[in-house]
């Protein structure tokens, strides 16, 4: 016992301890590097279909308030390609449609029904009147109730630098998109208004008076995202071949 | 300074120089009352989202109260506040002993990173209530914090590890590879799941690096791996430590550590694809995730039959000593959640379970039975050594918190076995007619009773915490309940 | 050869490099003349206290 630790210092002591730190390094880098590299080198992840666009100034605000809200906790928005899912909700979903969802929602549980194609399911009134009471629509839900959220005003003043963060990490917002930002979130709860530039810049955003108020809450904000989600592709145009990864 | 007091042959036997260590316990001890008060905390906000859950009236109306944003909060308290502190506690605690060396740094930076870890939780958790959150489950902080984070960890990875390299002993003790592969792989995790870019750096809200599918592969990287090395590699430091230290005897097989050590720690990084299969996440990755999932079986049992058999020989002592009680059935529930998970990472039985209950109840198998029962086997082990008193206060206490805590989880996780599996078969299910059976309205309703048997095996194990507080309490303050002790089975009094 | 290409080529060899890396760590463990120094290391935890100060 004694003849092994001869060369006993804290020379040596310390080099196993860097020795110990690097190994570990190497051994835990590894599998995260396979999996995660290929997923921006390989072209295929994403699928090429028409419609994808970034999120219009008034459904980013409503995505944030749903991130915010943390409904991620109990709606998925991630249809798996099983025939069950795809009669009750819609086609399977594309990596495309979430491509512009920072972070991605597709969530890890259903308490509550996936929201993936919600868009254009229900009106804009039932939406409404669902969260803020969902029990006086479905009867059975346990979703908390978001009353309050309806004549909150939505803070949007900044909205222009939201899309211009996003535009530095990558998404295709132009210059354009970004001077108009304030006006294109307006435009989207007045029907009457000038909508031509924004339904330009967002195709199939979805115009309304949602609540009515005469500014913009945080409900309208967010029940124009709801509205948009799985609408913006169109699936009679595409054979699966065509979308396989 | 180490060396001074050593003479190249002392190092091995140690008898002579250890006299002369002195430990650092101030810290410690804090690490401790945190970790109870913080284990209370998280039980609680728990216990009350899964009555929300069961009674949806609960949410209150109130914007800070909904089960959205009180979510976050318990799994932070739980995982990071809970976890962290007892981590924390143990680490230190156990890294002096095995290094026979005082804490690199001193008490006052053990003391700081104490101190401003309790700061980041309660700014995380009120960040949460007021409506920040970076949205990534289990990363929910914001940048600001994320940073703040990153500071405290890193003063902590240099106080760890500078105490290992500044050790008296030649070998450096398993438990001190896991605490270390645990601190540094996290620290990766934390860094790459939390690149953001601010939209004022005066506010708080930001936009992550990744989008969509990467964005879900990186977040089940983090999140995976933050149960494979926060809730696993950390826990099986303590096991490492303190199941061989309660029950006097070495752990089983060294030999089998190593090789626990290192296949656990290179093949649970890539087992996070399975929280993403059937999902837009191409098929490659998922496959691998899968393959990777099912072969962390064999690294996970071979760690707990070592944490198991390290009693082989003393199996008695699991009746006298409620605490290793604590310990062992710790390591029997890691067993039973590390069978689950590799089950539920194939991708059919994966089709069924994905979205339900099912999971929930896996998490918390792994949570309540594993990460908890060795934390309070360790707490238990620490308090009286901590505060210098002889034993706990009562051990049938101890019992008592065992059994109720036990109740508590069988309760929880049979409700969400069945509700989960239920739930998964009711979506799939068709009628004669070729229509679905269900709405999905019928299935959340259909869901109700096992919701509120869950919320009662939350209040149970609540109970048990608070037992464990009382029973602390007492031992710090120096009381010894008059109680029927624990007694050696009779064959001790065979010759009679 | 592309980033895709290499990726494509290691993945098929991961069956293979996995196997000698456990060998390696089997072999490592197993060794008779490390016996010794993993038992002195386990019993580490049992050595007797210090002092706190």
């Amino acid at each position: 016992m004694a003849q092994e630790n001869k060369g006993f210092s804290h020379q040596t002591i310390e080099q196993n301890t860097l020795l110990l730190i690097v190994l570990t390094l190497i051994t835990v880098s590894i599998g995260g590097l396979v999996q995660i590299v290929p997923l921006f080198t390989i072209e295929t992840t994403i699928e090429k279909v028409e419609g994808i666009r970034p999120h219009s100034p008034l459904e980013l605000a409503g995505f944030n308030i749903y991130v915010r809200e943390g409904c991620y906790n109990c709606h998925s928005q991630m249809i798996r390609p099983f025939r069950d899912e795809a009669e009750r909700y819609g086609h399977y979903s594309l990596a495309a449609e979430s491509m512009h969802d920072r972070p991605f929602q597709w969530s890890s549980k259903r308490t509550g029904p996936d929201l993936a194609r919600v868009g254009g399911k229900y009106s804009n009134d039932w939406h409404i009147a669902h969260l803020v009471d969902p029990r006086a629509v479905v009867p059975e839900s346990i979703m908390p109730g978001y009353a309050w959220m309806k004549d909150r005003p939505l803070k949007y003043d900044d909205i222009g630098e939201h899309l211009k963060t996003l535009k530095a990490l990558g998404d295709p917002y132009t210059p354009e998109m970004i001077a108009n930002a304030k006006k294109d979130l307006e435009a989207q709860v007045k029907p009457d208004g000038d909508t031509a530039g924004l339904l330009q810049r967002y195709p199939k955003a979805v115009v309304a008076s949602y609540t009515g108020n005469s500014y913009v809450s945080e409900m309208d904000a967010l029940v124009a995202y709801m509205q948009k989600l799985g609408t913006l592709v169109d699936f009679t145009k595409y054979t699966p071949k065509q979308l396989q990864q | 300074m180490a060396s001074a007091t050593l003479t190249p042959g002392a190092a091995v036997g140690g008898h002579q120089a250890s006299t002369e260590v002195r430990y650092n316990e101030d810290a410690v001890r804090l690490f401790v009352i945190a970790a109870v008060f913080w284990g209370v905390v998280g039980f609680l906000a728990g216990t009350f989202i899964a009555a929300q859950l069961a009674f949806p009236v609960l949410n209150l109306g109130f914007e800070w109260t909904s089960f959205g944003r009180l979510r976050p909060v318990h799994t932070s308290a739980v995982i990071f506040a809970f976890g962290g502190n007892v981590l924390f506690a143990t680490s230190l605690y156990s890294v002096q002993r095995t290094s026979r060396q005082y804490l690199f740094g001193g008490e006052g930076v053990a003391k700081f990173i104490f101190w401003n870890f309790q700061v980041f939780i309660v700014l995380a958790a009120l960040s949460y209530v007021l409506g920040y959150s970076q949205g990534k489950e289990y990363a929910e902080p914001e940048w600001i914090l994320d940073l703040y984070l990153t500071v405290i960890w890193v003063l902590y990875a240099v106080v760890f590890i500078g105490t290992v390299m500044t050790r008296r002993e030649s070998h450096i003790y398993v438990a001190n590879w896991f605490f270390i592969a645990f601190i540094l792989t996290v620290a990766i995790l934390h860094l790459g799941n939390n690149i953001n870019l601010p939209v004022s750096w005066f506010g708080l809200k930001s936009y992550t690096w990744v989008s969509g599918v990467q964005s879900a592969m990186v977040q089940w990287w983090y999140g995976h791996n933050a149960v494979g090395f926060f809730l696993t590699a950390g826990f099986l430091g303590i096991m490492y430590y303190f199941v061989p230290k309660r029950a006097g005897r070495p752990v089983y097989s060294y030999r089998l550590s190593i090789v626990h050590f290192w296949t656990l720690i290179f093949l649970y990084i890539w087992a996070g694809p399975h929280h993403l299969h059937y999902t837009a996440l191409p098929d490659w990755a998922q496959t691998l995730g899968m393959t990777f999932s099912v072969m962390l079986w064999m690294p996970s049992w071979g760690g707990m039959i070592n944490g198991i058999m390290t009693l082989s020989g003393a199996w008695d002592k699991l009746r006298t000593d409620p605490v290793l009680r604590f310990l062992v059935s710790s390591v029997a529930f890691y067993g039973m959640s590390t069978f689950e998970g590799p089950l539920m990472s194939v991708k059919p039985v994966n089709a069924l379970s994905h979205y339900t209950d099912w999971t929930v109840g896996h998490v918390h198998s792994g949570a309540l039975g594993w990460v908890a029962f060795v934390s309070f086997g360790a707490i238990y082990y620490l308090v009286p050594v901590l505060w210098k008193r002889q034993q706990l206060y009562s051990m049938r206490l101890v019992s008592a918190h065992f059994w109720v805590a036990t109740i508590g989880i069988v309760l929880y996780i049979t409700a969400m076995w069945v509700s989960g599996i239920m739930q998964g078969l009711m979506w799939r299910a068709y009628d004669s007619l070729g229509f679905l059976q269900y709405s999905f309205v019928e299935t959340v309703a259909a869901m109700h009773p096992f919701y509120v048997i869950r919320a009662l095996g939350g209040v149970c194990f609540v109970a048990g915490a608070l037992i464990m507080v009382y029973n602390l309490w007492r031992t710090a303050k120096g009381d010894i309940r008059i109680e029927k002790p624990y007694t050696a089975p009779a064959r001790v009094a065979a010759g009679a | 050869m592309d980033l895709d290409q290499i990726t494509i080529m290691l993945r098929s060899f991961w069956t293979i490099w996995l196997m000698l890396l456990f060998a390696a760590i089997l072999a490592y463990a197993m060794w008779p003349n490390n016996r010794r120094k993993f038992d002195e290391a386990a019993s580490i935890p049992l050595k007797d206290e210090g002092r706190e100060f």
